[in-house]
């Protein structure tokens, strides 16, 4: 037995293709973790200079902070609305594919949530400027005049429908894709048995779907909220070509005064911008990375600690 | 799922159906010996009796409630000349409050209630489904008259108004689309081959795989904004170049293979890999030559699908590639157009007059869209042809 080891151990391991490849190997998964860090430590790097950035290269803003603090507003407050409308339609459609619709239509449907992740987002812009836009502005000069004493929609309506609300509508439809594509897959591993019990004590589909699958799906449901949460806040081009923003903090909707997000005004004010005012761009880009790495680490700490729980 | 509920009804029907061989048997059961199977024929027996006293609406009632709430709906919109999206919200509408209310009055509130989430979900489904129709509509309705053969081979270089054309942005697409794959594919694969094959149970493996997935969601300007923070430090102020944007889109392509990628090499079953070490092939050929090969097809599905997702990315180009008018096919030097970020600026900036700009922006949106949706097939056809699954 010794003998054996002795002679098989030394040439497992002196052959050098064997330890270069697994080098090459582990230095692919490293350049990841190096790219990064790349990250976080260029753009302190690139944006640390904005901390002195005199207020005319920062639009107007005494310092960094007063000139990021809106915008950090502006991300979160478009964020939380698309999250609003897209939550309840995704578990709806996610429903339909693992629960309600036949098989082949439930695969078909799949397949059109899956188109709609593929459309670039460049063309969700063009679509929410030539089409959404336009269409909202009559509903939004209604919600104006019936709806105005909420400060929501206390107006005056704008007349583009460029608002923060269609943008967040665009959002909305963004990231359906992503919270539906990770629900569904968990109701689909739901256990059948406890499906099935609850279906032989008499329970409609309803109730079966709200006991059995919905508490087990919950922390699914929360960390793909959350990956959709992250794709929200970064989303760029969509925001930058529908929104017609001028960085104010408000709540009012459907105004033609809104607030900007860190993305969008990177977007649209990074090609004309010069010196200073691009360290304090992407300084404002360092705060959106960081705030979508806490979001998405957090969202994923919650998948891995269930997976881990269901194993 | 439906099997299941289809079966389930199936067996309410045979049960109510064949009432009398059941009751038959069971007295005929009831004086023999008492076995276990007497007793349930008896409580099913009450089941039954239980089922027969619940009044249920007949399968027809939701198209009756159907027909009915499109044809109300139909008359106020016509009354009162709504648009046609507002009738339909208004036939949802009063479907989902007529059905529930007729379940309520004659079988009780359960089902009812059981009724209404059936309709909201789908209502769900259905709403989610306007936007993707609406856009596929709308660009491909702005955008097919656009299109013809000088839109595809002429570039905008001193072109006013009508004429020009998408040819450098297709050229520059490409080429830091391709230079993106270039990077990507080679870290994306082998940083595959050491989460499956090397890294099993490892602390360096699990601290990579978690941040792939959070690297899955960084945004794309930060990408963009990190290639220029790098690019800065070499090249000065101001720097703009093809790849650049490459290497931004491969921050954004390198997760999305390794996932893929990963999963394909997990497809492949141990036996293969065992058989080589059996034979006495070294671990690196037995990968290359066995593991690679066979998982092949899924991890080419999979680099086609991240190709997709980062030919239409936007905002890391419009930082570090920027805009032009010409042709250039030099990554390494200059400004490079590419189809995105000419979509949003004949858009946004569609000069004087704005009509042909526009227009041209839709074209090379339906052109981005057919090149996406081509792709997502190719890859999709490729998947289901080599698919490991069937394999087996």
């Amino acid at each position: 037995m010794s003998a054996t080891t002795a002679t098989h151990r030394p040439k497992a391991k002196q052959r050098p293709g064997d330890r270069i490849f697994s080098g090459l190997t582990r230095a692919a998964g490293l350049v990841i973790l190096v790219a990064l860090a790349g990250v976080a430590i260029f753009l302190t790097v690139e944006g640390a200079p904005a901390f002195s950035a005199p207020s005319d290269k920062l639009g107007g803003a005494a310092n960094l902070l007063s000139y990021v603090a809106p915008l950090v507003f502006g991300t979160l407050l478009a964020a939380v609305l698309a999250l609003l409308i897209a939550t309840p339609l995704s578990l709806g459609v996610a429903l339909v594919i693992s629960h309600y619709a036949p098989r082949r239509l439930a695969r078909l449907i799949g397949y059109l949530v899956d188109l709609l992740a593929a459309v670039p987002s460049i063309v969700y812009g063009l679509w929410g400027l030539a089409f959404l836009s336009v269409h909202l502005t009559p509903i939004y000069a209604w919600l104006e005049a019936h709806l105005g004493f909420i400060p929501l929609f206390a107006g005056p309506a704008s007349a583009t429908g460029r608002t923060i609300l269609t943008a967040s509508i665009v959002l909305a439809i963004m990231v359906l894709p992503i919270i539906t594509a990770i629900s569904r897959e968990i109701f689909v591993q739901t256990p059948r048995l406890n499906q099935e019990a609850a279906l032989a004590l008499g329970a409609t589909r309803w109730e079966m779907i709200r006991l059995a699958v919905l508490p087990y799906a919950r922390s699914g449901i929360v960390s793909a909220v959350m990956l959709g949460l992250g794709r929200a806040l970064g989303e760029t081009m969509a925001v930058a070509t529908v929104l017609s923003a001028s960085g104010v903090v408000t709540f009012n909707l459907i105004s033609n005064t809104n607030p900007s997000t860190i993305a969008a005004n990177i977007a649209l004010k990074f090609p004309d911008s010069t010196g200073l005012a691009v360290n304090a761009l992407v300084a404002s880009g360092l705060v959106l990375f960081v705030i979508t790495f806490v979001v998405n680490f957090a969202a994923r700490a919650i998948v891995n600690r269930s997976e881990v729980g269901r194993a | 799922m439906s099997d299941r509920t289809r079966t389930r009804t199936a067996a309410e029907t045979t049960s109510r159906t064949e009432a009398d061989p059941m009751s038959t048997s069971s007295t005929t059961s009831s004086t023999g010996t008492p076995d276990p199977g007497g007793r349930g024929r008896d409580t099913s027996g009450t089941a039954r009796h239980l089922a027969l006293s619940q009044p249920r609406l007949p399968s027809w009632a939701g198209w009756l409630v159907a027909a009915v709430a499109v044809a109300a709906a139909a008359i106020i919109c016509l009354s009162l000349g709504w648009s046609i999206a507002g009738g339909v919200v208004l036939a949802v509408v009063i479907f989902a409050v007529a059905l529930p209310a007729w379940s309520a009055a004659v079988e009780n509130g359960r089902a009812a209630k059981d009724r209404l989430v059936t309709t909201l979900v789908w209502s769900a489904f259905g709403l989610a489904m306007v936007p993707l129709v609406s856009l596929l509509f709308t660009v491909v309705k702005n955008g097919a008259g656009v299109i013809d053969g000088q839109f595809l081979s002429y570039s905008m270089r001193n072109v006013i108004g009508p004429g020009g054309g998408i040819y450098h942005a297709i050229i520059g697409t490409v080429l830091v689309t391709l230079a993106a794959a270039v990077i990507s594919v080679p870290v994306g694969v082998l940083t595959a081959i050491y989460l499956v094959e090397y890294g099993v149970r490892n602390r360096t493996a699990r601290m990579i795989t978690f941040l792939v997935d959070v690297m899955t969601g960084i945004p794309s300007i930060v990408a963009g904004l990190f290639a220029y923070a790098v690019f800065v430090l070499f090249f000065g102020e101001g720097v703009r170049m093809g790849f650049g944007g490459s290497v931004a889109l491969s921050l954004l392509m390198i997760p999305i293979v390794v996932r893929s990628c990963e999963e394909m090499l997990k497809l492949v079953p141990g036996d293969l890999r065992e058989a080589a070490y059996a034979l006495g092939v070294p671990k690196w050929r037995t990968i290359v030559k066995v593991v690679l090969p066979t998982a092949l097809p899924g991890i080419i599905t999979g680099i086609t699908l991240s190709i997709a997702r980062v030919i239409g990315e936007t905002a890391p180009l419009l930082v570090i590639a920027g805009s032009t008018d010409s042709v250039n096919t030099d990554l390494f030097a200059n400004r490079m157009m590419t189809l995105p970020v000419f979509i949003y600026y004949s858009f946004t900036q569609p000069g004087v007059p704005a009509e042909y700009g526009q227009q041209r922006a839709w074209g090379a949106a339906l052109v981005l869209i057919v090149i996406v949706m081509a792709l997502n097939l190719v890859a999709r056809g490729l998947g289901r042809l080599f698919s490991p699954k069937s394999a087996s």
